[in-house]
Parts: C-alpha cells; structure tokens; sequence
C-alpha cells in the first residue's frame, strides 16, 4: 500500500512542481535557440500514433464516402450524367485556358525555372496540441534533409518554414501564428514591408505609412528578404485597408488554404534562392495576359 | 505511471475513490494527445478543444489524490508542450495546478452528476486560462487578453464535451467491487 500523502505534504509537493517548471521555463527563454530533448523524445514517441491515426482518418473517411453516403446516389448519377455532356465541350476550351496557366503560374515558373533547387513533398500528420499556437507536423524529418528554417510552400502559396527538425517528422510554424511572418511586398506597388500572423486566419501587413496606397484586391509576394523564402511566391490577397496610427492596418488573406493543408512542399536548402529571370518580353507578355484574366477585385 | 488507488481518510472517507483498469490512466493521456494533434488537421474548428485538459481534469475529480492529480496534471501538461511550439513548462504548470485543484474538490464534492461535471469543468477551463494567460505575462513578456469572446465559447464547448467524455472514460473505472 501507498502511503498516502497528507494535505501539506501535497501542497509542498504542488510548489516544488510548479517551481521546478518555471525554472524550466526560465531556462529555455535563455536557451531558446537549442534544441530540446525532450521535445525531440516526445515527438519521436507520438509521431506514429499521428500517422497511424492520419492513415486510419483516411481510411475511415474513404469507407464513409464509397459505402456509408451513398444516400440519393442513383439520382445524382443521373444529374451528373447529363452534366458530363455539357462538361466535356466545356473541358476542351478549359485545357487550351489551363495550358496557358500554367505558362504564368508563378509557382510553375518557380520550378521549372529553379529545377536544381531540391523540393520534397511532404504530408501533414498532425497539428498542435495546444490552442494557442498554429503548428503542424510533417512526416518528413531530418532523415529526408529536412532543417530548421526551411521554407514550406503549396502550389498555391507560401505556408510556413521548420522550427523543429525531428529524425522522421518536422514541425512547422505557420504563417498565422503570432510569431508567424515572411518578408512581403505589395505586387503591384512593390511597398516592401513584412506580412505577419496574428493567431486568426488572416494576415497583416506591417510598417506600411498612411500616405501609402494600398487598395483591397492587391496581391501580396514574397520580397525574398528574409533569407529563407524565395521572391516572388504568392504569400496572398490584401482584404481590408484602414488607416491607423502610426501605420495602416493591412489584413491579407493567405493564398493557400492553411486551415485545410494536407500535402506541403518543403525547400530542401537553407541558402537564399534567386530566381533566374525571364526574358522582358515573355514576362511583359504573362504580366499582360495576366491582368486581362484578373477577375475584378472588390474596393473597399 | 500513476495508476494505483488511494484511500481518503477522516472526514472524506464517504466520498468514493475509483481505480483504473491497468494502464488506463496513461492509454487514455496518451489518446487525448494525438486526438488533440489530429483533429485540427481533418477540422479546423477543433483546436477550441483541450481534450488533455479534460482528461486531467477527469482522473482528478475520480481519484481524489492532490499528489497523483498534481503529478498527473504535469505529465500531461509537459507532453501537451511538447507537441505543441510553446515553452516547455507553460502548459505543465497550468495543468499541475488544475491536477491539483481538481482532485482536491474531487476528494470533497460528489462529482458524478453531469451538471457538476460541466460546472466544474467550465470553471476549471477559466482557471487553466487564467494560469497560462498569467505565466505568459508575467514570464514570458507576451501581451494576453485574459478574456475573450472565443475563450467563453471554448469554455461552454469544452464543458458539454467533458460530459460526455466523462461518461466514456467511466466505463476505464474497474467495478467498485472489485477494491482489495
């Protein structure tokens, strides 16, 4: 039997748990830039349950879509029958549009333009277990060349960069989260000021003066001055321009879909990248192109 | 792991102390861990919840033992820092505290009835905020709204779910009969 501890001895053993952690706490504020063990053992532990219960997710996902949902099925069959008539005249006019896309897509030149630039595509196994801070984790890690300070990226835009490199996992921090940010420029105005996270789904751009112009609809880029994303990847939109003291209070919204990313593209360099330029006519000619399918954009 | 039984003594010894199916108490830490780190990625919405807070607050209330809450309280908390970018130590402090709290009410109330537990549990929720909301301005310098709009709804929504989570890990308890 156990002997049972008596209310005091509790309370002494309250203060001692609570004092040794916030020693703890104090210690890593100084140290912040190490690495942690136990963080590394923790991570390496609950890894594979992450990915276990990632593959299980999907599987149980995949179950209820192709067995469990098929209520109304065979009228929707029917419906979507008749659309795929219409879709199919449809998809040759959208291929010749997709193949010219693809010519612009920043992302696109990026790669084809930076093919010795090492990429690793990557799953998101699971997020962070606090409230607070937006995370995730990667089922890659430092076996696959994964490093700290790592741009993350989706076709779509720029995600986030490794904060922690694990042996088969990585953490990222998340554009969105308060310590969050990457080093912008306005696309069309090319007003360089950095884009940070807040906690909430949108952005901010920061430093930017009230005498700027600044319009909603403007696209945000990378500037490439932070030494870890390259220039010119999509970082977002700018939804809501206010004016504010000192500087404009500049929301923008993500260009990828952090709140749902399921595959990621990790960066496998820690050096800055420079992309190789186009030539001036091919690029004044996809600008034009470009701003001709723009669609229009809301002003506030 | 802490998985054993305590008997209260004195005045409380009317209270009930539930033990644990062996490795319950560290299967079920360890579940409400990466639930909390997948959910997020599948709904976002989720991350209002801290399914490692409810389950400190549950083995608490059911074992009644100021020490094995406490300590239980600080493994949970340390490992949800873990997997999380905050500081080592934030989320063990404020989870030791409500491991402590929780099986010190536990030991004095009867927590079994649902409203209690969503009581219990709303206000827990606001201490535990409280205490990291604290620590992050007083240690780490990091500016924090003691309260907000979300945080009220997280603290409803966390409540009603602890009831229910509290009826399953019920269900983890071994028949009081079965006490040597």
């Amino acid at each position: 039997m156990v002997a049972i501890p008596s209310r005091h001895k509790s309370l002494v053993l309250l203060a001692g748990v609570v004092i040794v952690q916030m020693l703890f706490l104090a210690v890593q504020i100084k140290r912040d830039s190490q690495g942690r063990l136990i963080r590394s053992w923790t991570v390496g532990a609950i890894s594979p349950f992450e990915r276990t219960g990632a593959w299980g997710f999907g599987r149980i996902r995949g179950i209820w879509i192709h067995y469990f949902a098929l209520q109304n099925t065979s009228r929707e069959n029917e419906n979507l029958r008749r659309e795929n008539d219409a879709l199919k005249l449809q998809l040759d006019q959208l291929r010749s549009k997709a193949a010219e896309a693809d010519r612009l897509a920043p992302l696109i030149n990026f790669r084809q333009l930076n093919r010795n630039v090492p990429m690793l595509g990557a799953r998101v196994i699971g997020a962070s277990a606090d409230t607070a801070s937006h995370t995730i984790f990667l089922d890659r890690g430092e076996r696959e060349g994964v490093r700290r300070n790592m741009a993350v990226i989706t076709p779509d835009g720029v995600v986030g960069k490794i904060i922690e490199a694990f042996p088969n996992s990585a953490q990222v921090l998340l554009l969105t989260d308060k310590e969050g940010g990457v080093g912008a420029l306005l696309a069309d105005s090319r007003i360089q000021k950095p884009v940070g996270g807040t906690g909430e789904p949108l952005l901010v751009m920061k430093y930017v003066p009230n005498d700027e112009t600044v319009n909603a609809g403007d696209r945000v880029i990378t500037s490439g001055m932070d030494r870890i994303f390259p220039k010119d990847l999509p970082v977002g939109t700018v939804t809501e321009v206010k004016p504010g003291n000192p500087f404009k209070l500049i929301r923008v919204r993500p260009a990828a879909n952090l709140e749902r990313l399921e595959e990621v593209i990790v960066l496998l360099t820690l050096h800055p990248l420079e992309l190789r330029k186009e030539p001036e006519s091919r690029v004044s000619d996809a600008a034009e192109k470009t701003a001709s399918e723009q669609p229009p954009t809301a002003k506030p | 792991m802490i998985n054993g039984t305590f008997d209260l003594r004195g005045a409380e010894t009317h209270i009930e102390v539930h033990k644990f199916r062996a490795g319950a108490v560290a299967a079920a830490a360890i579940f409400a861990l990466v639930i909390q780190a997948l959910l997020p990625v599948y709904f976002p919405k989720a991350d209002i919840l801290d399914l490692p807070l409810l389950v400190t607050i549950y083995f608490g209330l059911s074992r009644r033992n100021p020490s094995t809450g406490l300590l239980l309280g600080t493994i949970i908390g340390l490992l949800q820092d873990s997997l999380s970018k905050s500081p080592l130590g934030l989320y063990g402090i404020a989870k030791t505290i409500i491991g402590y709290v929780a099986s010190s009410i536990g030991a004095r109330l009867d927590t079994e009835h649902p409203i209690a537990r969503f009581a219990l549990t709303a206000v827990f929720f606001g201490l535990h905020q409280g205490v990291i909301v604290l620590i992050k301005r007083l240690l780490l310098a990091q500016p924090e709204a003691w309260f907000t709009t979300r945080l009220g709804i997280a603290a409803g929504l966390n409540a009603l779910v602890a009831v229910f989570l509290f009826l399953l890990l019920d269900r983890l308890r071994k028949p009081s009969g079965s006490f040597p």
